[in-house]
């Protein structure tokens, strides 16, 4: 979290003046579950990918690679969006899972 | 004098308008302030202006359709009055606290109920702390005066806050007084083009409009709108100074009239400041050394001003045409509060005219003769000027 700024440098009006900045919100916090994958079942069609409201996917080269927590709210879209043949994502609740599980 | 024409307050606002040619106008009608907006509409339809006019279906979507108009970059306007502008409570603060430079001639009338299509002061003081800069005019001309300058406090960089022009309705919305239209390019020129502080339809520097603000930041831009309002006061003298120059007619806080040597002061807003102004005529000519000040801003509130205007008076008798309900006029509380360690001057607070009854010289006498008793050292009571008690049921 960058400093709070003091109304003398902020700009007026309560606007944002720097697009994109999202990102430095953590809407991770708001989470009560969680979702985890299971990554052998995982056929990579990105559906979640596409569906997910915060664009907590994380893709790489065409590969569904985890989740991005600091922004995944658990809202659980990933895990409704998911084919039901595949079904390899389930909702945790996340207060009950051991640290060392893997999330995501 | 050579503009100088009959027409109502509504038209003389009107015109004002037409003169400053806004990008937006948002309007819905509501007494007394529908014939505004429909002189105004005259002059679009006539091609006088190239204004988008926007039919909303409610005072509401008035406001709302400002705020998203003034965030896009357009210079806007809208007009109500009373039970309308309670509509818009919700984007009055929303507009102000964007920092959106709106102007609006909201034409004074009583809030329902019982309902009430008249003059008094309740539509405007209920927005009091809204965060909008709030102009009083005493005749059609200072509607004309107000409605242009509010154009260049709103929109002044130090500002930026949206202002309502107040005037009184029917009294002044309805009666024809002679008006001096500046010229065409006088206006112009004192208005100047305009350039929006910011416009969401810059796409090379997109921003973000109305985000959330919560525990962490909210506050601070609440102190920024503070800082504005008192930017405000050197902007509001600036802009009446040299309005002043233009049409021979200066404006600032409040007009005084005899208060030199006055022993009893009477504070007034609007239409019934002339009234005030006949009465301390006719009491001086009596021998009463009576005089009275008109009071043209009420935000942001000239509190130290009125204070150094009255500090040799005897007693000082502040008119309210609205109440708090449970603590009295709020004219008449800002005036005491200004003067908290700085004068000891008795004042008495007499509200008058709600709903629109009318106020003549020999009440305003009436009340000179209540206030010569405070200075005389009597305990001074709230007078409900003209009510009739009549016997208990």
């Amino acid at each position: 979290m960058s400093k709070l700024r003091g109304w003398k440098e902020l700009p007026i009006g309560g606007a944002i003046m720097e697009p994109g900045s999202s990102v430095e919100n953590n809407t991770g916090s708001w989470r009560t579950y969680v979702p985890v994958r299971d990554y052998e079942k995982c056929i990579h069609c990105l559906r979640c990918w596409i569906y997910c409201p915060d664009s907590a996917v994380i893709v790489k080269d065409g590969k569904v690679v985890g989740t991005d927590l600091e922004h995944c709210k658990g809202c659980g879209i990933c895990a409704k969006e998911c084919p039901p043949k595949i079904a390899c994502i389930e909702m945790k609740l996340e207060s009950e899972m051991k640290p060392d599980e893997p999330k995501g | 004098m050579a503009n100088l024409k009959a027409m109502t307050g509504n038209e003389a606002a009107a015109n004002a308008l037409r003169q400053v040619n806004p990008d937006v106008a948002a309007v819905y009608p509501i007494t007394p302030q529908t014939e505004l907006m429909h002189e105004f509409a005259k002059f679009v339809a006539n091609g006088q202006v190239d204004t988008e006019v926007i039919l909303v279906e409610s005072e509401h979507s008035a406001m709302s359709a400002c705020v998203g108009s003034a965030a896009a970059g357009a210079r806007t306007v809208t007009a109500t009055s009373a039970n309308g502008l309670a509509l818009m409570w919700e984007i009055v603060y929303i507009a102000a606290s964007s920092r959106l430079p709106i102007v609006m001639p909201e034409i004074n009338r009583a809030l329902s109920g019982p309902i009430n299509i008249h003059c008094d002061h309740s539509d405007t003081m209920g927005c009091r702390d809204s965060g909008w800069i709030q102009l009083f005019s005493e005749s059609a001309q200072e509607a004309y005066d107000n409605v242009l300058q509010a154009f260049r406090i709103a929109e002044h960089k130090d500002v930026l806050l949206p202002c309502m022009a107040t005037l009184d309705g029917f009294i002044l919305s309805h009666t024809v007084e002679p008006v001096e239209l500046l010229p065409e390019e006088t206006v112009k020129e004192f208005v100047g083009e305009y350039a929006a502080h910011r416009s969401l339809l810059n796409v090379d520097n997109p921003w973000t409009f109305g985000p959330l603000d919560l525990q962490n930041y909210y506050f601070e831009h609440k102190r920024q709108q503070v800082e504005a309002m008192e930017n405000a006061v050197g902007v509001i003298e600036e802009v009446g100074k040299e309005f002043g120059e233009l049409s021979g007619r200066n404006y600032s806080f409040f007009e005084p009239h005899k208060i030199e040597d006055a022993e009893l002061i009477l504070i007034a807003l609007g239409s019934t400041a002339g009234t005030v102004s006949v009465a301390v005529d006719r009491l001086r000519e009596q021998g009463v050394k009576a005089g009275s000040i008109k009071l043209r801003v009420f935000r942001p509130f000239p509190g130290d001003r009125i204070i150094d205007a009255i500090r040799n008076a005897k007693a000082v008798g502040v008119m309210d045409r609205s109440i708090s309900f449970g603590l009295g006029g709020p004219v008449y509380h800002e005036i005491r509060s200004a003067a908290y360690r700085k004068i000891d001057v008795p004042m008495q607070n007499f509200i008058y005219g709600l709903g629109g009854r009318d106020i003549s010289v020999p009440d305003v006498c009436s009340v000179v003769e209540d206030l010569q008793k405070t200075a005389a050292g009597e305990e001074p009571e709230t007078v409900y000027v003209g009510v009739r008690e009549g016997a208990a049921v």
